[in-house]
């Protein structure tokens, strides 16, 4: 396969081949629907690549390893779908707890419990606010192609390194199980130094290296967190990214993500050819979520409408990104169900669009 | 003035946080030694677990990495495959291995992993205060077994060399004891053996080592060591349970 040559991919394949492009050296997995692909391609292809692709006992244990590998300073990365990433959330907060920087997908689908296998939106609260325990924020970036998840992937990597935090991909099982021409960019692959960090073996030529998220002493613990959290106030000042649509005279505002805002934005397109000004604000980071971007897409709209696959949990960031001074509307469809453009218009000009 | 006896250079020089009467800090100083004796501890990554030896970070000489609570092996697992020029061990209680991380022992012994695993078995939860552990006997009282553990109610001991040596996987599994100088010395041989098992790629070697908390067993470091000889040695016999390292005759 050729860079920048145009290859119709599934996104869990591309997903893949984009991590192993920017670099990662293993990929530890667990099967679940709908990811599988993403495993079954690394099985095929990493080895070959001169890396490691491990079938890990359990999501757990797939977590456990790339911290280990991720420790040493290598690239690491794990995927899976809904429950499973509640079985990683444990390693997910060991590592933003180490410092350990690495990229975990989560190719979405129904909950709560086993739930389903079509796509979902649900795990955003848990991807944005709670992906486990403690005082912690991961980077979560949000496509909706499967060009936008080769992208992201490389994006994913290159900012875990630079800030030492875990990265994830928030896709869902409609983007993971969709065929889509992509192509790979020449990826430039920024090397990021981790010599003073990596627990590598240290060849007797340093002090030895310590990976860890234990501090028995309360202020050392505080400590450690509020660098952290400079970290991230240098992650929401740099890394917001949004993609603003026909919102600069827009009435109504529709606020979706991922292959949501495909469905919306057909909407918005029919909307306005009815004479009915809506525009659309799709974030691509949903952590640091873009709340410079949401004011100016919403600075002329009268009412905004959050579209998601899930009950509603996009929406409070919303509400705080504006400080709650519009009404915020909700249409959504859960379970694993995909909203229409036809629903989605029919809300648009009941929500008020349409006066 | 020759010197007989001094720290092993990887065991660096801080007051151990580990009871009076522990066995932990002969257990450390066995492995550094073997680390010093092999030259290999900037080559050595090592893992901890959750458990009484959780800071044994502060302890080696090497890199470490705190792995959360039962997963060393999946941790040590991550170093090592993409590190394979790299020695790594994993250091773990009984709880850590045998019970919440039971899934992550096995299926590192049934893929081969070439690490080492150090196993201390005391028979109970040390950090947390004294409560019953995978390996505690029929009858040993705890805080959650204030009667004594009966198997009908909380089930039997769990003999991980035993289960571990059951594995097509698994290279060497050894069970060995620090309560004497010459299981000391015979701790220290198998611990050598594992490291050198590394190595050579020969794959998955375990050393389970019969340890002592005199705290929580409510003894006194010298009635301790006479419990593990009496009680803990019947019910987990000592010796070589597995070593497909060598020829033929090697037990």
């Amino acid at each position: 396969m050729k860079t920048l040559e145009r290859n119709l991919m599934k996104g869990n394949e591309a997903l893949a081949e984009a991590a192993i492009r920017a670099g990662c050296k293993c990929f530890f997995g667990y099967p679940i629907t709908p990811q599988t692909e993403l495993a079954a391609y690394m099985a095929k292809r990493m080895n070959k690549a001169g890396g490691v692709f491990l079938q890990a006992e359990s999501e757990i244990a797939a977590i456990n390893m790339v911290l280990g590998a991720a420790s040493t300073g290598v690239r690491a990365m794990t995927s899976s779908s809904s429950p499973g990433l509640s079985l990683k959330s444990e390693g997910i907060s060991y590592l933003a707890g180490s410092d350990v920087p690495a990229v975990i997908i989560n190719v979405q689908r129904g909950g709560p419990g086993l739930g389903g296998i079509q796509p979902s939106q649900a795990d955003y609260w848990q991807a944005t606010k709670a992906m486990g325990h403690g005082d912690f924020h991961i980077l979560v970036f949000a496509p909706a192609s499967v060009q936008e998840m080769v992208d992201m992937v490389v994006k994913a990597f290159d900012k875990a390194d630079q800030y030492r935090v875990p990265a994830m991909i928030l896709a869902d099982g409609l983007l993971g199980q969709m065929m889509e021409p992509v192509s790979f960019p020449e990826i430039n692959a920024n090397a990021h130094d981790k010599s003073g960090w990596a627990a590598n073996g240290h060849g007797k030529s340093r002090q030895h290296h310590i990976i860890n998220s234990l501090y028995l002493k309360p202020d050392e613990l505080e400590d450690s967190v509020t660098e952290r959290f400079r970290r991230y106030d240098t992650i929401k000042a740099e890394e917001t990214d949004a993609e603003l649509y026909l919102t600069e005279d827009c009435d109504i505002l529709l606020c979706a993500f991922g292959a949501t805002a495909r469905v919306v934005k057909s909407a918005v397109n029919e909307a306005r050819a009815q004479g009915i000004k809506a525009g659309l604000f799709r974030p691509k980071t949903l952590w640091p979520f873009p709340v410079k971007e949401i004011n100016e897409a919403a600075k002329n709209a009268k009412k905004l409408l959050s579209v998601e696959m899930s009950m509603g949990q996009m929406i409070d960031d919303i509400r705080l990104a504006i400080n709650c001074s519009k009404p915020v509307e909700f249409y959504g469809r859960t379970g694993g169900v995909i909203p229409t453009p036809a629903e989605v218009l029919a809300e648009i000009k009941k929500v008020g669009g349409a006066e | 003035m020759a010197v007989v006896f001094e720290r092993p250079k990887s065991l660096l020089d801080v007051p151990l946080h580990y009871c009076p009467g522990c066995t932990h800090g002969i257990v450390h100083r066995l492995i550094c030694e073997v680390l010093d004796e092999m030259g290999i501890e900037g080559d050595t990554i090592g893992v901890c677990p959750v458990g009484c030896s959780v800071m044994a970070y502060d302890y080696f000489g090497c890199d470490m990495i705190e792995a959360p609570h039962g997963r060393a092996p999946a941790v040590a697992t991550g170093v090592k495959r993409t590190n394979p020029d790299k020695f790594v061990f994993t250091y773990q209680g009984d709880g850590d291995l045998a019970a919440i991380g039971t899934a992550e022992t096995v299926h590192s012994a049934t893929r081969g992993e070439n690490i080492v695993i150090i196993f201390i078995n005391n028979t109970i939860y040390g950090m947390t205060g004294g409560q019953m552990a995978p390996t505690t006997l029929p009858g040993q009282v705890t805080q959650t077994t204030p009667f004594g553990r009966d198997p009908q109610l909380a089930g039997y001991p769990v003999r991980v060399c035993e289960m571990l040596s059951t594995l097509t996987g698994t290279a060497y599994a050894h069970r060995v004891a620090v309560d004497t100088v010459p299981h000391i010395r015979e701790t220290k041989k198998a611990i050598r053996k594992a490291f050198e098992n590394q190595k050579a790629k020969k794959g998955f070697s375990i050393v389970e080592v019969l340890s002592t908390c005199p705290t929580n067993w409510g003894l006194t470091p010298t009635e301790a060591i006479k419990r593990l000889q009496d009680e803990m040695i019947p019910y987990y016999p000592l010796g070589v349970y597995k070593d497909t390292t060598e020829e033929e005759g090697n037990k």
